[in-house]
């Protein structure tokens, strides 16, 4: 069933030529978009499924695998791949919706579509390789993509936000390719199994400027502070499903080539505490920014940035537990933060604008919105039983486990970063939701679609789902964990 | 490797590194192509210098590293992507504005003119509702 691997990059792309061919028709397109990523999810699926009896591997075009590109679909890998391609699923019929009930149904932007698809071969190339250069094409598929989503329709604002945007992750790829010319200079080969012997045996300074080139430019991609000024600056004024996706997937990409490259390339934990203090002041830093923002969508930004830093802690802590809490927040994180964005857009649409200062008494005019806030700002703040506690429970009791000094810090931190991002969230809720409305001007609400709102709560629902599967999940990542600190799994399936 | 080859390397890296910190647009353009071509170079160092990798030219074992060369028209392909990208950008910047240079954000200039004058926005905004 190895012929499956390839199809999550594979069937995103040719839609993306399809769609582009169809730029005149775009029924045509959404029809195509819609059940590309359709298929996408179920293959995914089938992946996850496959993968549970150990790592699938495809020498792409029958190289023989040290010299040729691999793919693996490992379980992170498909883990990865089946949360993030229903995300975008989603993503992509609210975006259709919107285009139906803004009336641009004949005349929409033929280009979002295409892009669209590409951005997601992007993400999904960039989780199933197995090679640093395909990782690195993959990054570069996704991020040339969301370049144009993000400068779409190239108003004065989004081109002030989107040149920010390009450049930094300009300056992240040539990073991450100069990290590449030296890993090959030092080892003679970028395939990531084989890189594990051969890493092993380089000198301790060599490897560690090769570890510390990879997480400059990952760090760039996830927004670690002090690398994340560009994100709260650049996402809010991009359309309501791009920032949605961005916010869920693209960060995301860099935290799982961080997870990656940590543990199956530079294992032992010699930067641990470099990437404690790094997830500390994301935490922190982040949550304060949020606090201080007076614009829903900039505030959202804010607390994506800062709940990197949880993930960034899982990964610090280097154990079983803390991976396995890292992977299971990741995922958790992804579906949570997307919906927040997805209903900030409602939020636009309902009330003019995403200013806290404009808006007010949406609770009682559109209380199917309230609902559609509320549940995932509860999940996001981590109030139990939602799965955002179950994953910070799970970090907190890794962090305990560990017993430094410096992991009972980022234990505080965690709890009083959980309590501010509560209170940012809280603020929104009184302000926008709570309070009698404002009186004076305000812009005439847009209709949002049944399609809109329908993908939204399918999201908030998804939300639910990871608490209702808290177990079986968290076993599942449990394993997952195992296998990349145990190392061998991979290299044994992709180096026989 | 020869020092020749790394020389060129910190000294596209030190140049596009400095344009890359200016404001307008067209100077960052042509930082990110010296950075871009320093990081081509530096990949093309990294292969073992020998004769031309033609079957049957040379003895394999004397041949270079084909593969960093392969791997470097990838890069100078995305690059030269990357390059009409931010010269469409600058271009739309100069249409809109009449000049490329990277304005400040206005939000952010928001909050801090609000935490100059040491009043936050949700006291300004209940007052208003009231």
């Amino acid at each position: 069933m190895t012929w499956l691997v390839p199809l999550p990059v594979v069937m995103p792309l040719l839609g993306a030529a399809a769609t582009l061919l169809m730029f005149r028709r775009p029924r045509v397109q959404r029809a195509i978009s819609v059940s590309v990523l359709t298929a996408t999810l179920l293959v995914s699926g089938m992946l996850l499924v496959l993968a549970a009896d150990g790592p699938l591997v495809v020498a792409v075009g029958g190289w023989p695998v040290p010299m040729g590109i691999v793919l693996v679909a490992d379980q992170l890998a498909t883990l990865m791949l089946v949360v993030s391609s229903a995300v975008t699923l989603c993503v992509l019929l609210y975006s259709i919706g919107q285009g139906g009930a803004d009336g641009d149904e004949e005349h929409p932007l033929s280009v979002y579509h295409p892009t669209y698809l590409i951005l997601t071969a992007g993400v999904t190339n960039a989780f199933l390789s197995g090679d640093l250069f395909n990782l690195y094409v993959g990054f570069e598929i996704l991020l040339a993509a969301s370049y144009v989503l993000i400068t779409l329709g190239g108003t004065e604002t989004r081109i002030r936000a989107g040149t920010t945007y390009v450049v930094v992750s300009l300056l992240s790829s040539v990073i991450f390719l100069a990290g590449i010319g030296l890993i090959y200079a030092a080892t003679g080969t970028l395939n990531m199994a084989q890189l594990v012997e051969r890493l092993d045996a380089l000198p301790d300074g060599v490897r560690l400027v090769l570890q510390g080139m990879l997480l400059l430019a990952f760090g760039i991609k996830a927004a670690i502070f002090p690398l994340s000024a560009w994100l709260p600056d650049s996402y809010p004024t991009a359309p309501a499903p791009v920032t949605a996706v961005f916010a869920g997937l693209l960060t995301k990409v860099g935290v799982y080539a961080i997870i990656r490259t940590e543990t199956l390339l530079f294992p032992g934990g010699r930067v641990a505490d470099l990437l404690m203090v790094a997830a500390l002041s994301t935490m922190v830093v982040g949550i304060l920014g949020a606090v201080a923002q007076s614009d829903i969508k900039r505030l959202l930004s804010f607390t994506l940035v800062s709940h990197i830093g949880y993930l960034l802690f899982g990964v610090g802590l280097a154990s079983r537990a803390g991976l396995s809490a890292a992977v299971f927040y990741t995922l958790h994180h992804i579906v949570v933060q997307t919906t927040l964005f997805l209903v900030a857009g409602l939020i636009e649409r309902r009330g003019g604008s995403t200013a806290l200062d404009r808006l007010g008494g949406l609770a009682r005019t559109a209380p199917l919105l309230a609902v559609l806030f509320f549940l995932p700002a509860l999940n996001l703040a981590g109030i139990p039983p939602f799965s955002g506690f179950l994953g910070k429970l799970g970090l907190i009791q890794a962090g305990a486990g560990d017993g430094s000094a410096l992991s009972w810090l980022l234990v505080g931190g965690s709890a009083v970063t959980s309590l501010l991002t509560l209170y940012a969230l809280a603020r929104v809720w009184n302000l926008a939701f709570w309070r009698t409305p404002v009186a004076g001007p305000v812009a005439a609400p847009l209709r949002s679609s049944r399609l809109m709102v329908t993908s939204t709560a399918a999201l908030v629902v998804a939300g639910m789902l990871f608490t209702v599967a808290a177990g079986p999940l968290y076993s599942l990542t449990d394993t997952v964990a195992a296998d990349l600190l145990a190392r061998s799994p991979y290299v044994r399936a992709v180096l026989p | 490797m020869s020092v020749s080859l790394l020389l060129a390397v910190g000294v596209l890296f030190a140049a596009g590194t400095v344009l890359l910190l200016e404001r307008t647009l067209t100077r960052v353009l042509l930082g990110v192509m010296l950075l871009g071509n320093g990081a081509n170079l530096l990949v093309l160092a990294a292969a073992r210098p020998g004769a031309p990798p033609i079957v049957g030219a040379a003895d394999p074992a004397e041949m270079t590293d084909p593969l960093p060369q392969a791997m470097i028209l990838t890069a100078i392909v995305i690059t030269l992507g990357m390059t009409a990208f931010l010269l469409a950008l600058a271009y739309r910047s100069w249409l809109l504005t009449g000049h490329d240079e990277v304005q400040d954000d206005a939000e952010d200039r928001r909050v801090r003119e609000l935490a100059d004058r040491d009043e936050g926005s949700d006291a300004e905004a209940l007052e208003a509702a009231r």
